[in-house]
Order: C-alpha cells, then structure tokens, then sequence
C-alpha cells in the first residue's frame, strides 16, 4: 500500500506546474546531438595500434584568460593544439592571484570544455501529451518567450519582481539588463550564505570590508589564526601559496578547528574547540591580551574608538571562564595570545570566508576584527595589507530607471547592516504571504546552482513553484536548470570574452579573459545572450555594441592598455598610485566609520539596536545519537560545479561521511560501508554515503565535503555519487544584523538500510533523489 | 647527472593538482595517472598527525622493473630516468609485478606507462609539469651530482626518508619530514 | 588508530584497489610449463639411466603430454600480453637479469625438443604411421640417434623450466609472498610431482606406477617441507611478509590453501599412495587426479595472493 500513497502524495503535487525535467530533449535535433556525443566519446578512445604511432600533438597557441571555477579568478594561458583542440590550462606568471600556478580545479578545466554532459541547445519546458518535457528551440524562441513573460510580469506587477541570482563574472550582464528593466534585485550567494558576515562585521570595525581576494599579507606574517579557514582544502590559490611560503618562513600558525583539518596539521598549534563555541575562545584571547597590556597602547590610543568598554566588556571572559566553552585548556589560549602578540603587528588572525555558521557570525567576525585591532594588523607587514585596483570606467549607456521599490522592501526593518542584497531572502520573498503586498515572479538564475547552494531546500522549492518564470543560464544540466522554464546554455570561460578582471592586491593588475576555442555546439556566450534578450525587451540603447570586443577595447583604452596588448600578455600590471601597501608607523588615519577611527565598540551596531560589543551565547547540542552535521571542501572540488568535470571526478569521485572511531564502533560502521543519514527533522539523505572511519573528525560530528550527491541524472559521472550536506540543513539560524543563513546547526544520526522512497521524499516535495516526479506523474495518468 | 625529486611534505596539502598536471601534460588517458597522492594519519584525537606526499615512480638507482624486463623495453636513459618504449613493450606485465610503488600501470594501449619525470620537458630547462604547477611549491626537481640543484640543496638541509627502502631498490624520491 | 589511503583517487585499473593484473592465464601457464617440466625431466632422466623399457610410460607415452602442454601454456601467456602485436620483440634480446626472458628462451628451446622427442617415437605408438616425406624419416633417424644428448638437454632445461616457473615469481621482491628464494625449488618439486602423478595415471605398469607413487610420496614430503619453511621464512621476515603469511594463516587465503592445496592437494593423496604401498586397492586416477589438482590449485593461489600482498597501503 506505500507505493499508493507516495503516489497520492506525489499526485497532490502534479497540480503544480513546474515539475523537475530531465533534460532529455524531445524531437530530432536530441538525437543528433546524443549522436555527436558519442562520437566525441569514441575519439578519446584508445585508437590502437595507430594512435600510439601518431605523435603527440604540439602546442601551438596560448589565449589568455582567468579561470572560472572558483572566484579567485587567476589568471591563466589556455593551450591549444595545432587542430585547434584546448590541451591544457597553465596560470600566468605575472599574475599576483596566481602567480604562474593553478590550483587543481584551474587545470583541470579543460574537463569542463571537454565533459559530453555540457548544456547544448536552448531548451524550454513544453507540455506534451500532459507531460512537463524540455524541447529544444532556437535562441530566438527562447528569448522570445523570456522577454513576452518578463514584459507581462512588469506590467501585471511591476519589473522589481523580478530578480537576478547570480555568481560568475557573466553575471554582469543581466544585472545590467535587469537595471536596465527596472530592478536592483540582483544576488550573489556570496554575500548572505558565505562572507556577508565577516564584510558587516569588519566595515562595523575598521570601516572597510575585507573583500575578495583577501588582502591577508600571509607571505610575510609571523603568526596566521585560522579560525575555521580550512587553507588547504579551501584551496583559494594565492592563500594557499602564501601560506606554503609562511611555513618555510618559520611561521607560527595556530589553527582553530573542531575537526583536524589539512590546515591544522600544518600548524604549532591545533585547538580542536568545540564546535560553534569559537565566540568565547576569541573573547578570552582578547582578555588575555588586555590583562596584560599585550596590544600596543599608543596606537590603540590614537586609532580607536571603545577601548574602555571593551575592557570592561571582557573583564569577565577569562580563559578559564572560555575552558568551560571551548573545552580548550586556559593555557593553551594563553600562550596561543601570546604567540599572537609576540608576532604583534605581523599577526593575521583570518576573517574566514565562508563564515555564516551558527547566527551570530557578524559578531563573531567583529570580535575577530577587535582582535585584529587590537594587534594591530590592520594595514601592517605581515597583518593585512591595503590592496589598490584599478578602476575600468563604465562603457557608456543611458541611466537606469529608477526602481520604486528594491529587495529591502521585502523584509522592513530587519537584517538593516546588510550591504547587499540576500540570496536567501530574495528566494523567501518569492514565497508569497499576506503581509507582503508583491512577490517575486521572474528568476534570472545565472551560473548559481540554487537547489544546492541555499540552505532549506523545502523553501527554494516552494518559492519556485510560486515563480512565473524561471531562466537558467549555465553550462551544465544542473538541478537548477531541471526547475527552468527556459535553460540558456553559456558557452564555458574558455569559449567567451569576459569583462576584464580588475581587482584589489599589492600590485593593481587587470586581467583579460579571451576564447581559446568556439563555443561548442549551440551555446553562447554571456554577454551575447543579455545582449539579444535586451534587444528583445527594447533595451537595445542600453548594449550598444556589436561584439563585446568594442566594450574591452574601449575600457581597456582609457586605463592606457589595449584589447591588442592584453591579448599578448594577459595580464597587465600597474604601479600604486594611492600610497604604500601599509600604514607607516604613526601614520594618522580616518578610518571610514562614524567615528572616524577603528571601532571596537561599534557605533553604527549600536544605532541600529545591535550589540555594540560581541557577546557569547550558547548555541544547541546535538541530541544523544545525533551527530552535527560539518561540511567543508575538498581542494579538487568547487560546490556542485566541478563533480561532474571528468578530470577532477576522477581524482574525487564522490564524498565520504567521515565518522570519528568510537562513534564508528559503537554504531558498528565499517570503512566503506554505505549508510544515509537523516536530520533533526527527519529528513534523509538523497543519497547514501560511504563512511570514512577516521581520527580527523571529533565525535560529535561527522564531515561531508559540500557539493556532491548530484540528483540530475543528466550528470552522467556524478549523478548520484555521494551526498548533499545542502539537503540536511533545514535549521537555518538567520543572523539578524544582515541576514547571512547559519548553515552549521544540523545534527544527524546514521541509517544503515535504505529509506524509503517516502522517507526521502520529504521536505522535498517536489523531486526526490532517484526518481522525478514525472515518472510519477506518468504512472498516475495510466 | 641523477635527476631527483624531493617533496616536502610539511607543505605538501594533498590538493592533487601535481596529478591533473601531469594527466593533461602527459595525455595520460581519464582514468589512469602517473602520480598519486597519499595521506597517512596517525594517533588518537586530538593528539594527530598526518602526512601527505605526492607520488610516482622513483626511478630507482637499483631498478627491479628494468631488469625483469623481459625485451629492453624499460630502460635507463641519461640521469637515471627509467623510461618505457611503447613499441618495444609486449605488456607481459612483468615490470608492474615487480615494482613495489605500483607506479606503473597497462596503458589501455597495451603497452606500460608511467612517469618520465617529464624528460620532453626537463630537456627544455622546464621543471617537470607536476612540479612546475604545485600551488603551495613543494616539490623540488633537479640533479643531485649538481650541489646546488634545488634538489640537493633541500636534501643537504632537511632530514627526509625513502619509501619502502627495504625493497632495495634505491629509490630517488626523497620526502622531507 | 592508523589511517593510510590514497587520496587522489588513484585507479589504475589493474592495479587499484589492489593488482590484479594477472588472471588464470598466468598460472596456467606456469602450471602447464610445470608439468611439461616434469614430465620431461622424467623422460630424460630414466632414458639416460636406461629404463626405457621397465618404464615405457615415463619415457615414452607421457612425453606426448609434455609437447602440447608447453605449447598451450605459451598460448596462455600470449593471450596475457597486452601488446601482443610485439610479441616477437621476447626473441630480439636476451635479459639475463629477466626471467621472463629466459623463460621465454628456455621455451624457445624445450618445446621443439619436446616434439622431436615424442616424434621420436611415435611410430611406436602408431605403428601404421606413415611420415610421408622422406626428409620426415631421416629426422626420425636422426632423433633416434641423438636420443641420449636429447635426454640430457631435457633433463637440463627441464630443471631450469620447473625452477623458472617459481622464479618468475620470486624474482618480484616488490610482491612480499613472493619474495622467497624458496619458489623456485618449490615450484620445481611441485612441477616434478605432477609430472610423476601424470605419469602414474597413464602407466598401465604396476612396478611403474608403484615407482611414481613412491617418487611422489618423496616430492609430497619435499613439498611439505618447503612449505612449513616457507611459512617460518615468511612469520621471521619483514612485516609486510608477515602479513603476507597471515593471508594464509586466517585470512582471504585461509581456507582455499589449506583445503585444495595442502589437504586435498597434498595429504590426502599422500595418504592414498600409502595406502596402495601398503597394498590397498586405490584407484589410481583419484590421487592423480587431486595431486595434479593441488598443482594447478597451488599456482591459481600464489599468483592470486602474491598479487595482493604489497609494501605500501
Ligand atoms: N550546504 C552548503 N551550501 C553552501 C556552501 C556550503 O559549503 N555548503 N557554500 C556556500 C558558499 S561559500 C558559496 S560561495 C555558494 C556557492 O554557490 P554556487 O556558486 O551556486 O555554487 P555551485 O554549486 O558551484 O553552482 C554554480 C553553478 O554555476 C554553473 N556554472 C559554472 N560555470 C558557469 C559559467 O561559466 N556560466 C554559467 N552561466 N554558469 C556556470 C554551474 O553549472 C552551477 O550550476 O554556496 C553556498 N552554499
Ligand atoms: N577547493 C575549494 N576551495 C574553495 C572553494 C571550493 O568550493 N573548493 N570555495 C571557496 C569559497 S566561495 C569559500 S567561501 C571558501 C570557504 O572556505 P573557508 O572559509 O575556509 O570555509 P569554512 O566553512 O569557514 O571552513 C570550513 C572549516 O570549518 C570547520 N568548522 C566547522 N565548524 C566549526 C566551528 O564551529 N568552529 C571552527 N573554528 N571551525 C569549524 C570545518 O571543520 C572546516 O574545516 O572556500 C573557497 N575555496
Ligand atoms: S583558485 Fe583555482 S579554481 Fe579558483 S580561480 Fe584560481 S585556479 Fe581557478
Ligand atoms: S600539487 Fe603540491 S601540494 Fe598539491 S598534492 Fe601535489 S605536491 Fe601536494
Ligand atoms: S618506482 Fe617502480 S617503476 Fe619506478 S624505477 Fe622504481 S621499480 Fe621501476
Ligand atoms: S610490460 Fe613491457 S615494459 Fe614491462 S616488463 Fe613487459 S615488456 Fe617490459
Ligand atoms: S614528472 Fe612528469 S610524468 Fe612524472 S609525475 Fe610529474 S608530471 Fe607526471
Ligand atoms: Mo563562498
């Protein structure tokens, strides 16, 4: 009788017109594409005995570019050979993000190019025979179609309703498109479930935001404090190299981390705190550091604000208050303080990046930011250095109209520290109340796997269901584009200009991405595509320009460079113009704050109604059996995008759960074995996980690297290889001065039978793991 | 001339980017490599320690796999490098028995493969591929009859240690510890 | 507790999870270049010692075995070569230092003598054989004449073939199980006792197959012997070779060694010739039969675990 009900369950939700395709294209164009593929395949088959007689192929030419794989964008030749193929991707030496290296993923690009499962065709959801199928079209149907729905949804409810999420450098277009429409709501998953925190809580402190890259002078520190930052793993390139060159330095490096991460095992000390307690560790280290008059008492004189009541504020929180908390011993934490202040101002203790854990983080980064202040780094040797970029002006088109409303409107008077818009809240804004007047109804989903990038996934499926439209542009058949109206296949980074990359770090440089190939099949590349689709809306005024070479050329011609010279040297560098790369001693500074110097108690937190000073609180433990749920990276992945990238896949195929021994053997799990987990809510994993039985991970968590578990089955290599930590966090602990999502309060226990189709299916109502609804709904229809 | 590598594997971070170097440098079909990375942890929470090292074949001084070549198609060239001649090698398999790193493995072409220290490259004045892309620089190339190669230069500074040296076969790798 | 893995996600295939590079085609080669060892080094020896009428079988019938063994057992590692087009590339060199080399020479050598031996007498097996061509008949004469420097070849490269079937494992130090200069002479016996046990089956002799019986009751107790040393050898060595052993002492290895190899292979035919010496009625096929069984058993293993065992992970 189950199967009924999940059947009955299921039909409940066949009234709800957007259903999770396959891509799998109907009419003819689908087969002579499947066809091409296979032949592809065939070709980089062994060949025999001719293939090993026929020369390797010799490197004929270099394109520049910056890779796309994660966002430190690096800038990097890409190789091809003398039939024009891509053979491999090599960083450029003269560029301070890279320095001449990639990091794993950035070499292994070509897989992108190269992997058969890439978007081919534009394609639109049709009903045929009452069933939800993608059809190929052209892309003029396709943007037909955007630009009439896009139209009606402006005049039924005005052009702010529609919204742009986007994570990739096209995503420049169609914010410009969208501005050009009428609307500001453009957001990056970067900002509230990543490194919002940290920037509110620095810009709160030192009046600036931390930025990416990070302006960390790591190469000429003399102590690193990684609270969490799992270098190493997070492989973010010129961190990670200015790291290796520390430790040949001779570097202290102190790492703060529950789990015994690839960082910790290169540090003098490891504290294995407990989890989500790190709040008390940093204030008893700033106690420390005061009690004993460690900070230097001129400058913090002369340069902040606060400083009594900061004093006063952790009179309390001494190390043996923080032992209790942290379970870390009194005099670990006093002699890491004194490591760090010995270091004084040659200390970085590191803002994080991915930094929304448990609620509180804008906090928690403040008081990383006071200890910061307090030992001086702020633009020292070997702190934080005062990155310069150049600034590329803006290619000229008309104004954007004004918007009436904006993506604050949706949530008054909350998260009000909040410098950017909120992925997470515009997707909850989507969701319709009785409170709010107006809704979202248009998605631009561009180069953002939504589904597996915004925590509770139960809300990004309810708000897509409420949509009107949804427009996935990505190069691969993501579970994003599975929910897509209309999927708009981009070419990759290395088939398509891309604006120029200009950005802050010790020498101002500009970076030029060019293709080193034609796109493949029928895709396009980004800005082509905003371009058409704003000539479709009437916006044509607004991209004013042929090919987006004029654009490159143009800007790239009144910073003295040119589109010719960049094509040469790909990456161009230039002097400092604004001062030197640290305050000099004595140096009288106005920092950008409401005082006009660093803030340890901060004004403007406490104008809104937010504590002025950071303050521990408690955060839930797991229940007896639970296990909290840690996820991090691996240093071959980036999130979902790259499990399916045939080189990288092979060197990780699939995500481990790893279990702490004891734990392992009181549940009686193997190396190996394959078990699901499910949350405090119930809810399962999509799919199994093999257990890693390991020291690394404490016993009262387990770890999952994030961006596995891939439940399209269109990604031939990753489709259901591992699992998503994305679908086990469903407590999402919202911080309420900028609204970053807490993603670290997850407990789960171990199942080691499979659930069943009905167990999995919930809190994912609308797709469960191995089955789409469509077959479902098939079933039902007959 | 002995060509050599050393590793250290106090900086080493595991990120495998020396194995995808190699595989797009080499044209080492998906699903095989030439070098590999390994992490040994030892102890009991918190009290840990893990070693990473990047491995591949160690062209050995005392080579097992040249001599069990039953056809000369393994075989020693300048500085040491034991390399494989594909149209010499009948894949009898002999070698990959008799190579106690696994570093060798049947080329879906039929004949063995496995690291050359990127000779095609080295000829250049290049670095090897895996060691000219290592993100955190932790591999060192060069001539140990040379003193002030990169590579004799570490091995003079730092305590380091052979794998399996009880196999005897002299291996020229050396990881830094 | 000590983790060891590899963490590029190493898969080469016939190498990862563990080698697994050589399937049955290997160590029916060796099996089959063992027994043809066997079976010649008999042939010879009793020729050399003048036995060739008493035992009829050993000298002359079982030969015809040998011939057509080597040819099938060279048939099977062809097929193991993965780049067979070069196959000819064996015969263009001599490596003293490869045993697949002079294995592949020693081949080269026995398997044309092994026919010219049989050859030899054929036409005592088929009197009606009619050679047809001449050239046929004086290659006969000839064969017949040279009997004696043949059988001394034989018995010669008999041995080295019967040793080279171990030592071609032996010689991989990098596979701990078999690192053991005890293969070879193991090998050779076991090669050597079911060359015997062959040789006691087709025999229709009693005094010939009571001679084989007694011949394979020593190897058996030779083979036994070996292996108790080996497995000392193995449990006073390295760790890698202790764990080695312990594949057989308990591990994956356990039952199949001790059932079809030692007991099966070895004992319980022991047992049975004792019994026929004794002068109880034992058919002869059964402990024939399962002494050739355990040699074929016995190579499967050691090609199988050796490949298993490994210095490192
Ligand atoms: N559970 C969990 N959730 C997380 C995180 C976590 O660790 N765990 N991390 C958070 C953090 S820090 C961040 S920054 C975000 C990242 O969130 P996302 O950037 O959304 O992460 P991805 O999963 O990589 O999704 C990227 C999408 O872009 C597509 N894409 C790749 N290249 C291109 C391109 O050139 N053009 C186009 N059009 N599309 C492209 C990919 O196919 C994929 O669909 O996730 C956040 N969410
Ligand atoms: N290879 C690779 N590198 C990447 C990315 C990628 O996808 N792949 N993504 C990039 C992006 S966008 C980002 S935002 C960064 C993210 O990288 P980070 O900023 O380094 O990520 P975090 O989530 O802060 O750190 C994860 C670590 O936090 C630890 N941790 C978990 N809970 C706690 C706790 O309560 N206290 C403490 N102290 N530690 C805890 C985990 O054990 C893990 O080691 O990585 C970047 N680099
Ligand atoms: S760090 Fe790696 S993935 Fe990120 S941009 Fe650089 S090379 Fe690409
Ligand atoms: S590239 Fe360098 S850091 Fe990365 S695994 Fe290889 S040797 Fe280690
Ligand atoms: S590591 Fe293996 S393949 Fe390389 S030289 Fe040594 S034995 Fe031969
Ligand atoms: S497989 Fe090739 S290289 Fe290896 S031993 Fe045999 S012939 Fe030599
Ligand atoms: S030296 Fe060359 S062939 Fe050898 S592992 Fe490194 S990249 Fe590969
Ligand atoms: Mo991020």
């Amino acid at each position: 009788m189950e199967s009924c009900t999940l059947l009955n369950i299921k039909y409940k939700h066949m009234k709800t017109r957007r259903d999770f395709i396959k891509i799998s294209a109907v009419g003819t164009g689908g087969l002579a594409i499947g066809l091409s593929s296979v032949k592809i395949a065939q070709a980089n088959e062994g060949g025999g005995l001719f293939k090993k007689l026929e020369k390797k192929p010799i490197v004929q030419n270099r394109y520049p570019t910056y890779c796309e794989i994660c966002f430190w964008k690096c800038a990097a030749w890409t190789y091809t050979n003398q039939k024009g193929e891509l053979v491999k991707i090599i960083g450029n030496d003269d560029d301070p993000h890279c320095n001449g290296r990639l990091c794993p993923r950035g070499t292994g690009g070509v897989g992108m190019y190269n992997d058969e499962d890439r978007l081919k065709t534009p394609l639109m959801r049709k009903e045929v025979n009452g069933k939800q199928v993608f059809e190929e079209v052209s892309w003029d149907e396709a943007l037909d179609y955007i630009a009439e729905k896009l139209q009606g949804i402006a005049k039924e409810h005005g052009p702010e309703c529609v919204a742009l999420f986007s994570h990739g450098s096209g995503g420049k277009y169609f914010g410009h498109l969208l501005k050009a429409f009428g609307s500001e709501n453009i957001a990056a998953p970067s900002y509230a479930q990543c490194r919002g925190p940290r920037e509110v809580g620095f810009i709160a402190t030192f009046g600036a935001a931390v930025g990416s890259p990070e302006p960390t002078d790591i190469r000429d520190t003399e102590c690193l404090v990684l609270i969490g930052s799992h270098l190493g793993e997070n492989m973010h390139n010129g961190q990670v190299q200015e790291m290796s060159a520390a430790i040949d330095k001779g570097a202290t490096i102190i790492t703060v981390d529950p789990r015994y991460s690839t960082a910790a095992s290169k540090s003098k000390h490891w504290l294995p705190i407990k989890p989500a307690t790190d709040m008390a560790l940093l204030l008893a280290w700033i106690n420390v550091i005061i009690e004993n008059e460690w900070y230097n008492k001129e400058y913090i004189e002369k340069n902040t604000y606060g400083f009594k009541q900061l004093k006063q504020h952790v009179k309390q929180m001494t190390p043996e208050w923080a032992y209790g908390i942290t379970t870390i011993e009194p005099d670990v934490i006093r002699k890491t303080a004194k490591e760090m202040a010995k270091a004084s101002p040659a200390v970085i203790v590191h803002p994080g990046r991915h930094v929304t854990w448990y609620g509180d983080d804008t906090q928690r980064t403040r008081a990383i930011a006071i200890l910061n202040a307090l030992l001086g780094s702020w633009g020292s040797r070997g702190g934080f250095f005062l990155p310069e970029s150049i600034h590329l002006p803006k290619y000229p088109s008309p104004k954007y109209p004004k918007p009436t409303k904006s993506w604050r409107d949706a949530f008054p008077g909350k998260f009000k520290l909040a410098e950017l818009a909120l992925a997470s809240g515009i997707c909850d804004a989507t969701v319709p109340t009785t409170e709010r007047d107006c809704s979202f109804k248009g998605w631009l989903v561009y180069g953002t796997n939504l589904i597996e990038t915004l925590p509770n996934q139960e809300q990004t499926y309810k708000a897509i269901q409420s949509l009107d439209l949804l427009v996935a542009i990505d190069t691969m058949p993501m579970e994003i584009t599975g929910y897509a109206d209309v999927i708009l296949p981009e070419c990759t980074y290395l088939e398509r200009y891309d604006d120029i990359r200009t950005s802050g770090t010790r020498t101002p440089s500009i970076a030029l991405r060019m293709p080193a190939a034609e796109p493949k099949y029928d895709s396009k590349p980004g800005w082509w595509i905003a371009k058409e689709l704003g000539k479709k809306l009437g916006l044509e005024a607004y991209f004013n320009y042929e090919d987006y070479t004029e654009v490159l050329d143009w800007q790239l011609k009144q910073v003295g460079s040119s589109l010719e010279e960049m094509k040469k040297i790909g990456v161009k560098k230039f002097k400092r113009e604004y001062g030197g790369l640290y305050y000099y001693k004595g140096e009288s500074i106005e920092f950008n704050t409401n005082t006009g110097k660093i803030e340890l108690y901060s004004t403007s937190m406490q104008d809104e109604g937010y504590d002025p000073l950071p303050s521990y609180t408690p955060h839930p433990e797991p229940p007896g059996g639970y296990y909290r749920l840690n996820y991090g990276r691996a240093p071959m992945h980036s999130f979902s995008r790259t499990t399916n990238n045939p080189l990288l896949f092979d060197l990780m195929e699939e995500n481990n759960i790893w279990v702490n021994p004891k734990i392992a053997n009181e549940w009686g799990l193997k190396n190996g074995q394959e078990i699901w987990l499910k949350n405090q809510d119930g809810i399962v994993s999509n799919f199994p996980g093999k257990v890693r039985v390991t020291e690394r991970i404490r016993w009262d968590s387990v770890f999952v690297v994030h961006g596995f578990g891939h439940s399209n089955k269109k990604l031939t290599r990753s489709y259901g290889r591992g699992l998503s930590d994305q679908k086990l966090i469903t407590n999402v602990m919202i911080d309420p001065i900028m609204g970053g999502t807490g993603m670290r309060g997850n407990f789960v226990t171990f199942l080691t039978e499979e659930p069943t189709e009905l167990e999995k299916a919930k809190g994912n109502p609308y797709l469960d793991g191995k089955q789409s609804i469509m077959n479902v709904g098939k079933e039902v229809k007959s | 001339m002995r060509y050599a590598m050393a590793i250290d594997t106090k900086k080493c971070v595991g990120c495998s980017d020396c194995v995808v170097a190699c595989q797009v440098e080499n044209n080492v079909p998906v699903g095989y490599c030439r070098d590999w990375v390994t992490e040994t942890v030892d102890g009991t929470y918190p009290s840990l320690e893990i070693e990473i090292r990047s491995e591949r074949c160690n062209h050995c001084d005392n080579a097992p796999c040249v001599r069990c070549c039953p056809t000369g198609a393994s075989h020693i060239v300048e500085g040491g490098v034991v390399l494989v001649t594909p149209n010499k090698c009948i894949g009898c398999g002999a070698c990959i028995q008799s190579c106690p790193y696994d570093a060798r493995y049947s080329h879906p072409d039929g004949h063995v493969d496995k690291c050359t220290f990127c000779l095609h490259r080295v000829k250049k004045g290049q670095d090897p591929a895996c060691v000219s892309v290592c993100p955190t620089k932790c591999m060192y190339f060069g001539d140990l009859d040379n003193p002030n190669s990169d590579v004799s230069k570490m091995i003079a500074k730092r305590k380091y240690k052979t794998l399996a040296p009880e196999a005897g076969t002299k291996p020229q790798i050396f990881y830094l510890i | 507790m000590n983790e060891e893995l590899i963490i590029s996600g190493r898969m080469n295939q016939g190498i990862d999870p563990y080698l697994h590079l050589w399937h049955w085609p290997i160590p029916l080669y060796l099996f089959l270049g063992g027994l043809a060892a066997g079976l010649l080094f008999f042939a010879g020896l009793y020729y050399i010692l003048g036995k060739e009428k008493e035992l009829p079988t050993a000298v002359k019938w079982a030969s015809f075995l040998a011939a057509p063994a080597l040819v099938i057992g060279l048939f099977f590692l062809f097929i193991d070569l993965k780049n067979k087009l070069f196959f000819w590339q064996l015969y263009t060199t001599i490596r003293i230092t490869s045993p697949m080399s002079w294995g592949a020479w020693t081949l080269m050598l026995i398997t044309p003598l092994a026919f010219i031996w049989s050859a030899s007498y054929l036409r005592e097996l088929v009197p009606n054989w009619d050679w047809r061509l001449k050239i046929l008949y004086d290659f006969e004469r000839l064969a017949i004449k040279f009997r004696k420097h043949i059988a001394w070849a034989l018995v010669f490269l008999a041995v080295i073939l019967g040793i080279y079937t171990g030592i071609l494992l032996s010689a991989f130090n990098a596979r701990p199980l078999w690192n053991t200069s005890l293969l070879g002479p193991l090998f050779l016996t076991s090669g050597l006792s079911t060359g015997a046990a062959t040789i006691m089956w087709m025999s229709k002799d009693h005094a010939e197959r009571m001679l084989f019986s007694k011949i394979d009751l020593i190897l058996i107790g030779v083979e036994l012997f070996f292996i108790i040393h080996l497995f000392m050898g193995f449990l006073a060595s390295t760790e890698v070779q202790i764990n080695a052993a312990y594949l057989f002492l308990g591990g994956e290895f356990t039952v199949s060694f001790w059932v079809f190899v030692i007991l099966l292979g070895l004992i319980f035919p022991a047992i049975l010739e004792i019994l026929e010496l004794r002068g109880f009625k034992v058919p002869v096929a059964i402990p024939a039969g399962l002494i050739i069984f355990g040699g074929l058993m016995f190579r499967l293993i050691m090609v199988e675990a050796g490949q298993v065992t490994r210095y490192l992970y």
